[in-house]
């Protein structure tokens, strides 16, 4: 197993878009603490880039890859190993190589310039955020023969998650209005883990604007330890259901 | 009164000299005596004053209710009651028991005092011209109806409340009906409802005090000609809390004061003819709310800086101004280098207006869904009012 692992990060290395990707984050990640006069202008763009720019590349790079890596992948599976290990390695190597670029790209930055309790929080979020989409993407490429319709999907899947979720629960709060419906929000969120890593670092950059009466609500659940814990489980367990679910499907794929 | 002076004699009260209580020193003394109370724990009951005499603690004796009366009552003018110790005064539903209350008098002077575990702390009714600085007021309230204020004036003038520190009652420093007074450098923090409180209270003045952590911060209501001067308003949070709110407010200066980490840090609801300026808003959830019913309110030369929201409104009326102020968040050009921004900057985005009527959305707050909102709103306003905007932003802070 960590053989293959090491062939596949030694791969991606060859690759060298997850270098570029790595060199762009880097980039804009000290341009943006450099160019900012105030530290939180920078935390904001900063955390615009987490929660649009990982995803998407974090997706579309471990789809294509898998693709990519089909002749590969049949090659293993005539040796004596097992599918769960080949697969299981894939996406160790895929979700090693992502993290590491976005920590040596981000998280160095951030490490550097914003060492507080709302960059610690980025940080967190950005890794698990890596993996989570890796673990998509991977699902949508077991799940679809075709090339073109599994990266179809996981495009999809991107806008879902960072736009037509926020989209759905805009327009669920308006039609619903009148009725209390934080507690309902604090589940909802649950299930995008964008949104989840969104608001806890909300929790640490806007609290005072959080105190107000629905903010008290959230603040309650997430900001106590209780709440932080949950909602990291939460983030674990969006890697581990995708991630097993591929390996089911893979398992029974006929190659 | 010369007469009286020179006259005047000082009568020490204590465990090893001839006079044992404090009551029996008030007995022998007459107008303008000295009464010097030695160092030790003395259980009085009620000591009432009813003559113009000074009463000096050394080292701060310590007096005791007992949690069963008030402890002084003044009740002659020119009183000067200085360091002791006050403690475990009466707390009752029905009246007003205070650790030190100045009944209708005049030139009272409290100072250097302790007041520990007091309901009132000093509480003066129709009292004029007195002075109540240096004190220190610590209570341990748990609820706002079983507690009661710290420095409390009803019907006052010319009240002097000067580098006290208050903490842990219901509200700090309380003002009702109180005249051409000032409050200058006082810290009140931790207080259950608000850490000044004041109604009905024109001609007066407060500098250079700190206000931390309040339960609702600071609240100034039904007032006129009110100068607020130097202050510091700092992490008053919570639904409901402020760091300043004007309810009610007419004719009065809001200067230099900072705004620290508040829920929000000035909310006007009624307000009228108010000038701000050189104030400093920093890291608050809003900078300022702006109700509709506030009118002729002047906001220039102040700083706003990494507020979530700069100016939250509930209205499309707009009749208060913004000037020249230094706001963070714009994102204009200036030409022709005189400093000042050469497109109009509103402080009032989307997502403050779609907040204040469906407070839920904050769970979308800085998504990029929002973002697109904002952004889309700057270049065609729609929801946010026409007129809310500052025609001429400063390109940098000003130094405050």
């Amino acid at each position: 197993m960590k053989k293959i692992i090491k062939y596949v990060i030694i791969d991606i290395l060859r690759n060298k878009i997850v270098l570029a990707y790595t060199a762009l984050l880097l980039l804009i990640s000290i341009t943006i603490f450099n160019l900012e006069d105030n530290a939180a202008k920078g935390l904001l763009s900063l955390l615009n880039i987490i929660l649009i720019i990982v995803p998407l590349v974090s997706m579309l790079f471990s789809a294509i890859y898998v693709y990519n890596s089909a002749e590969f992948v049949e090659l293993l599976v005539s040796q004596p190993l097992k599918r769960r290990t080949i697969w299981l390695s894939l996406f160790l190597g895929l979700a090693a190589s992502m993290a590491l670029a976005f920590f040596i790209g981000a998280g160095v930055p951030i490490l550097l310039f914003e060492a507080t309790a709302t960059g610690f929080m980025m940080l967190a979020t950005g890794l698990l955020l890596s993996v989570i989409f890796v673990a998509l993407a991977m699902l949508a490429a077991a799940m679809a023969r075709d090339k073109a319709k599994g990266i179809g999907v996981v495009i999809l899947l991107w806008l879902f998650f960072s736009i037509i979720f926020d989209g759905l629960i805009l327009f669920i709060l308006f039609q619903f209005a009148d009725y209390p419906l934080e507690k309902i929000m604090v589940a909802a969120v649950a299930l995008n883990p964008i949104d989840l890593s969104r608001i806890l670092i909300l929790l640490k950059m806007d609290v005072s604007a959080l105190m107000s009466y629905t903010g008290a609500v959230f603040k309650d659940f997430f900001g106590t330890q209780t709440g932080l814990v949950l909602s990291f489980c939460v983030l674990i367990t969006w890697i581990i259901v995708p991630g097993w679910l591929s390996l089911r499907r893979f398992n029974k794929k006929d190659l | 009164m010369l007469a009286n002076n020179l006259f005047a004699k000082t009568i020490r009260v204590g465990q090893r000299q001839a006079i044992k209580t404090i009551q029996q020193g008030l007995l022998l003394a007459v107008n303008g005596d000295t009464v010097m109370v030695e160092p030790g724990h003395y259980h009085e009951k009620n000591i009432l004053i009813n003559k113009s005499l000074s009463l000096i603690g050394i080292n701060h004796p310590v007096l005791d209710g007992e949690h069963k009366y008030e402890i002084i009552s003044i009740k002659a003018n020119g009183v000067l009651i200085d360091g002791f110790k006050i403690v475990h005064s009466a707390v009752s539903s029905i009246e007003d028991f205070a650790g030190i209350k100045i009944y209708s008098c005049r030139n009272v002077v409290i100072r250097n005092n302790i007041l520990e575990d007091t309901f009132f702390g000093i509480y003066t009714q129709y009292g004029v011209n007195c002075t109540i600085e240096k004190n220190t007021l610590i209570s341990f309230s748990k609820e706002e109806q079983q507690s009661g204020n710290g420095i409390h004036c009803w019907k006052a003038d010319s009240m002097r409340i000067i580098t006290n520190n208050i903490t842990g009652h219901r509200d700090g420093i309380y003002f009702e009906f109180v005249t051409n007074s000032i409050i200058w450098r006082n810290i009140s923090e931790k207080n259950l409802r608000y850490g000044l409180h004041f109604m009905f209270s024109n001609h007066d003045s407060y500098i250079s005090n700190v206000f931390e952590n309040n339960g609702a911060g600071v609240a100034v209501m039904f007032s006129n000609h009110v100068k607020m001067i130097h202050n510091y308003f700092k992490e008053n949070w919570g639904d409901g809390a402020y760091g300043l709110l004007l309810k009610e407010i007419s004719d009065s200066y809001i200067e230099s004061n900072r705004f620290v980490k508040n829920t929000a840090g000035i909310f006007m609801e009624g307000a009228s003819r108010i000038q701000l300026e050189k104030n400093v808003f920093e890291a608050n959830g809003w900078a300022m709310k702006i109700q509709a019913s506030c009118m002729e309110v002047k906001i220039s030369n102040n700083n706003f800086m990494a507020n979530t929201f700069d100016v939250g409104t509930n209205g499309n009326l707009v009749l208060n101004t913004f000037n020249n102020n230094y706001w963070d968040k714009y994102e204009g050009y200036d030409i022709n280098r005189d400093k000042l921004g050469d497109i109009p900057y509103r402080p009032v985005s989307l997502y403050a207006m779609i907040i204040e009527q469906n407070p839920p959305a904050m769970i979308l707050f800085r998504s990029l869904m929002t973002s697109l909102f904002d952004k889309t709103e700057k270049i065609l306003p729609s929801l946010t009012p026409e007129n809310l905007k500052d025609e001429h932003p400063l390109m940098k802070p000003l130094p405050l």
